[in-house]
C-alpha cells in the first residue's frame, strides 16, 4: 500500500475552487478514493447532489479526469454502461485489448440508500468492473438537510422535525454496507473521511478487484449537522470510536474489522457537538439516548459476530 | 441496388437483426410486452457469439437508458427497446439522452398506457415522449420498422443531428404478425452506417471532459435548449439525405410523410402506423367508386413535417386525422394538433376534424374507416364539422 509521502504525489483529481462548503465531507471522500485509484484512469460519475451540483458549474469542471452526471438516482446504472461501452469497444478491436481503465460511481445516501438502491443492486448483482461509493453524510443535504433513510434515529431534519409529539427522526438507520455485503460481490467496505489511510487503502482494494466493489464512505455535512465546519474529521473519529461506524471491510466473503476500537466512547460524545442532536440533551429525553445507546450496542455486537477470528 | 433476401418474418424478428446488422457496442435493455421478442432475439446473437455487443441486462428500463447514456458519452454505439409503462419509466432519461446530444437508438413497440392496463397497440405511450427532444420514426410495416431501425442510426449519429432516435412499431400489430421483409446483406448495412465517431467520449481518457454539468445559475441552460432544438430543425435535411441514400440501397424511398391519391384528393385522411394499410385499402375501393379520396401516413412525427403536410392538404376540403393517442383535454389528438397546426398559415384552409380510435388495441375495423370518409364527404357538401375529437368504435 502507498505510503503518505507517496500519496502526496499523486494528482488530485478533484481540484480545488470547487463550490462545495468549507469543510465537506464529500470532497475529502472523493478526493482519498481516488488517491487510493493509483496511476490508472479513471472514469468517474456522480449522483444528483452536493457533489455534482458544486463541482461542475458550467462552463467549469472541477474534474481532472472524465466525469458524467446523469441524474439523481442512477449513477450505478450509468457508469455501468460506461463499462460496458469499454467492455464492447474492447471486443470490436476499438480500443487496444491491454488498456487499462477504472470505473468509479458516488452518490450521496440519498441517491444510493433510498431512490438509487435499485440502479446500485442491479449494477453490483450484474457484476460490472466498477467501484461505488457512497458518502453517508445521513440526510438529503442538497435540497436543505431532510431525512434519509441513513439519517440517525432521533437526528433533526427539516422533514423529520422535533416538537412535543415527536423529537426528531422516528426510526433507525438502514444498514446499507450489510446489504451490499449481501449481494456477495467481491468486496465491500465500510470507511470513514477520518481514516485516510484506511480509506484510502479500502480504495485502492476497491478498484484493484476484479468485478464490483462499494465502499459506504463517512462523510460528515457541517451545515447539515449543526457543527463548525473545522470539526468534521474529529466528528468523523468520533463516529468511529463510539462504534457508531465501524470500520471493515468484507473480501470474497470474509468479515474482517480494519481499524480496532479498543475502549469504545459513549454514544453520548458522538451526539452532543452536534446540533441536529441537541433535543436529545433535553430533560425527559435521557431515554432516547439510552435507546440509541442500547442500538448501537446490539449493532456492534452483532457485527463482532460476523468478523473473522485473528 | 443491394442484392436482398426475402424473408417472412415478425416486426421484432426484424427490428432485432436490423440491431444486429448496426453493430452496437452496447446494447442495455428490459423486458416489456410486446417489445420482449426483440431483447430476446438480440440475447440469442449474443449467445451465438454473432455480435460484438455488450448486452447489459439491467433491472429496469429506467436503467436501461440509464446505461445507453453512459455507453453513448462513453462513445459507444448504443441501442435498446421498450414498450408503455417501460418508455413512461424512462421519461426523465429521454430528456437527459436529448439534452446531452446522445445519438441512440431505440425501438418502440407502441403500446397503451395504464390504468387500466392493457398491453395492446396505441400511441399513448409515444406521444407522451413526444416533447422529450427524439426524433421520432413510425413505421406502417415490419419492413419499415426494420428500414427505420438502420436509418436511425444514421441520423442519430450524424455530426449535425446528434440526437437520439425512437424508431415505433406498433404492438402486436407490427411486431409479432409475419410479414414479408427484403433484408439488405450484413455488409451493405455495415457500410451503410459507417463507425460512430464520437468527439468527446468519456473513454478518451486522455482528453478529460465533463458530461452533464450543471448549468442552472441565470445562465446558459436555455443556450443549451436552443443548440438542441437548432439540431432536430437540422435533422429535417439530414433525414432527407439518409432517406435518399438509403433507397439507393434498398429501393424503398423514405420521406417525412407518404401520401396516396393526393394529387387530385377532396378529402383525405391523416393517420401514422400500422392503420395507413386499412386507410388505404379503403381509399382505393371508394376511389373505384369514383370518390376523390386521399392518405396521409405520416412517417416521422420529431420533427413534424409542417410544410410537407400544409402543402400536400392545400386544396383538399376536409380533412380527417386519426389519432391512436389520447390528449385529454385538449381539441383531439397530438396528430390533430399539429395538423391543424401545420394548416393555420395555408391560404386555404381545410375543415379538419379529429377521431380518437384504436386505443387500447381495439379494432379498426374498415367499416370504421368507411365511416369517417363518409363524415368527411358531408362535411366537404357543407356539413357543420363535428366538435373533437370524435370517439370511433368506442361504445
Amino acid at each position: 500500500m502507498a505510503t503518505l509521502k507517496e500519496l502526496t504525489h499523486r494528482e488530485d483529481r478533484l481540484a480545488g475552487g470547487h463550490r462545495l462548503c468549507p469543510g465537506c465531507g464529500a470532497s475529502i471522500a472523493v478526493r482519498q478514493v481516488l488517491l487510493g485509484a493509483g496511476e490508472d484512469p479513471v472514469v468517474a460519475g456522480c449522483a444528483t447532489g452536493c457533489l455534482e451540483v458544486s463541482t461542475t458549474i458550467y462552463p467549469y469542471t472541477s474534474w481532472r479526469t472524465p466525469f458524467i452526471h446523469n441524474a439523481f438516482e442512477n449513477a450505478a446504472a450509468t457508469i455501468s454502461g460506461v463499462e460496458a461501452a469499454f467492455q464492447g469497444l474492447k471486443r470490436a478491436g476499438k480500443i487496444p485489448a491491454d488498456k487499462r481503465v477504472k470505473f468509479v460511481a458516488f452518490g450521496g445516501d440519498g441517491g444510493t440508500y433510498d431512490i438509487g438502491l435499485q440502479s446500485l443492486s442491479g449494477a453490483m448483482e450484474r457484476g460490472h468492473d466498477m467501484v461505488y461509493v457512497c458518502y453517508d453524510n445521513g440526510a438529503y443535504m442538497n435540497t436543505g438537510i431532510q431525512r434519509s433513510s441513513a439519517t440517525p434515529k432521533g437526528a433533526w431534519a427539516t422533514t423529520a422535525q422535533v416538537g412535543p409529539a415527536q423529537q426528531g427522526k422516528q426510526q433507525r438507520r438502514k444498514d446499507l454496507t450489510q446489504i451490499m455485503a449481501a449481494h456477495g460481490i467481491p468486496y465491500v467496505a465500510q470507511a470513514s473521511v477520518s481514516h485516510w489511510k484506511d480509506l484510502t487503502e479500502k480504495a485502492a482494494k476497491a478498484f484493484a478487484v476484479e468485478g464490483p466493489a462499494f465502499i459506504n464512505v463517512f462523510a460528515p455535512c457541517p451545515r447539515g449537522w449543526r457543527i463548525p465546519h473545522d470539526k468534521t474529521i474529529e466528528i468523523a473519529k468520533l463516529a468511529v470510536q463510539t462504534g457508531f461506524w465501524p470500520l471493515y471491510e468484507v473480501e470474497d466473503g470474509v468479515w474482517r474489522q480494519t481499524v480496532k476500537v479498543v475502549n469504545r466512547k459513549p454514544i453520548e460524545e458522538f451526539l452532543r457537538p452536534q446540533g441536529r442532536f441537541k433535543h436529545l440533551f433535553a430533560p425527559g429525553n435521557e431515554h432516547l439516548l439510552a435507546e440509541i445507546q442500547a442500538d448501537v450496542d446490539r449493532a456492534w455486537e452483532q457485527l463482532q459476530k460476523r468478523f473473522a477470528k485473528d | 441496388m443491394a442484392e436482398q433476401k426475402v424473408v417472412a418474418a415478425t416486426g421484432n424478428t426484424v427490428v432485432a437483426e436490423a440491431m444486429r446488422q448496426c453493430r452496437p457496442d452496447v446494447v442495455a435493455a428490459y423486458p416489456i410486452t410486446p417489445q420482449t421478442t426483440i431483447v430476446e432475439e438480440f440475447a440469442a446473437f449474443v449467445a451465438k457469439g454473432r455480435v460484438h455487443t455488450e448486452y447489459v441486462t439491467v433491472e429496469s428500463e429506467h436503467s436501461a437508458m440509464s446505461a445507453c447514456i453512459g455507453a453513448s458519452a462513453a462513445g459507444a454505439r448504443v441501442m435498446t427497446a421498450t414498450s408503455s409503462q417501460g418508455l413512461a419509466l424512462m421519461w426523465e432519461e429521454l430528456h437527459i439522452a436529448s439534452g446531452m446530444r446522445l445519438p441512440i437508438v431505440m425501438a418502440n413497440a407502441n403500446r397503451a398506457l395504464s390504468a387500466p392496463i392493457n398491453i395492446h397497440c396505441d400511441h399513448s405511450d409515444v406521444m407522451g415522449a413526444r416533447d422529450a427532444g427524439w426524433i421520432m420514426l413510425f413505421a406502417e410495416t415490419a419492413q419499415e420498422a426494420y428500414d427505420n431501425t438502420i436509418m436511425a442510426v444514421r441520423i442519430a449519429e450524424d455530426p449535425d443531428v446528434l440526437l437520439p432516435v425512437m424508431s415505433c412499431l406498433d404492438g402486436f400489430i407490427t411486431t409479432h404478425s409475419i410479414d414479408r421483409i427484403s433484408l439488405l446483406d450484413d455488409e451493405t448495412v455495415a457500410a451503410f452506417v459507417g463507425e460512430r465517431k464520437a468527439d468527446w467520449a468519456l473513454l478518451d481518457v486522455e482528453r478529460p471532459v465533463t458530461h452533464g454539468a450543471f448549468a442552472g445559475l441565470g445562465g446558459p441552460y436555455p443556450a443549451f435548449k436552443k443548440a438542441e432544438r437548432d439540431a432536430i430543425e437540422r435533422s429535417r435535411a439530414v433525414i432527407a439525405r439518409v432517406g435518399e441514400e438509403y433507397a439507393r440501397i434498398s429501393g424503398r424511398p423514405f420521406g417525412m410523410l407518404e401520401t396516396w391519391g393526393m394529387e387530385d384528393a377532396e378529402v383525405a385522411i391523416v393517420v401514422i402506423g400500422s392503420t395507413a394499410g386499412n386507410v388505404r385499402h379503403v381509399a382505393r375501393s371508394l376511389r373505384e367508386a369514383g370518390s376523390k379520396v386521399g392518405v396521409v401516413k405520416v412517417r416521422c412525427f420529431r420533427p413534424f413535417p409542417y410544410a410537407e403536410l400544409a402543402k400536400t392538404l392545400s386544396g383538399v376540403k376536409a380533412v380527417a386525422v386519426m389519432d391512436r393517442a389520447e390528449s385529454f383535454g385538449a381539441e383531439g389528438g397530438p396528430l390533430f394538433l399539429e395538423t391543424r397546426s401545420a394548416l393555420y398559415d395555408a391560404a386555404e384552409r381545410p375543415a379538419v376534424v379529429g377521431y380518437v380510435y384504436g386505443l387500447g388495441g381495439s379494432d379498426v375495423k374498415l367499416d370504421l374507416v368507411e365511416s369517417v370518409y363518409g363524415d368527411l364527404a358531408d362535411i366537404a357538401s357543407g356539413s357543420p364539422v363535428p366538435a373533437g375529437p370524435v370517439y370511433l368504435g368506442a361504445r
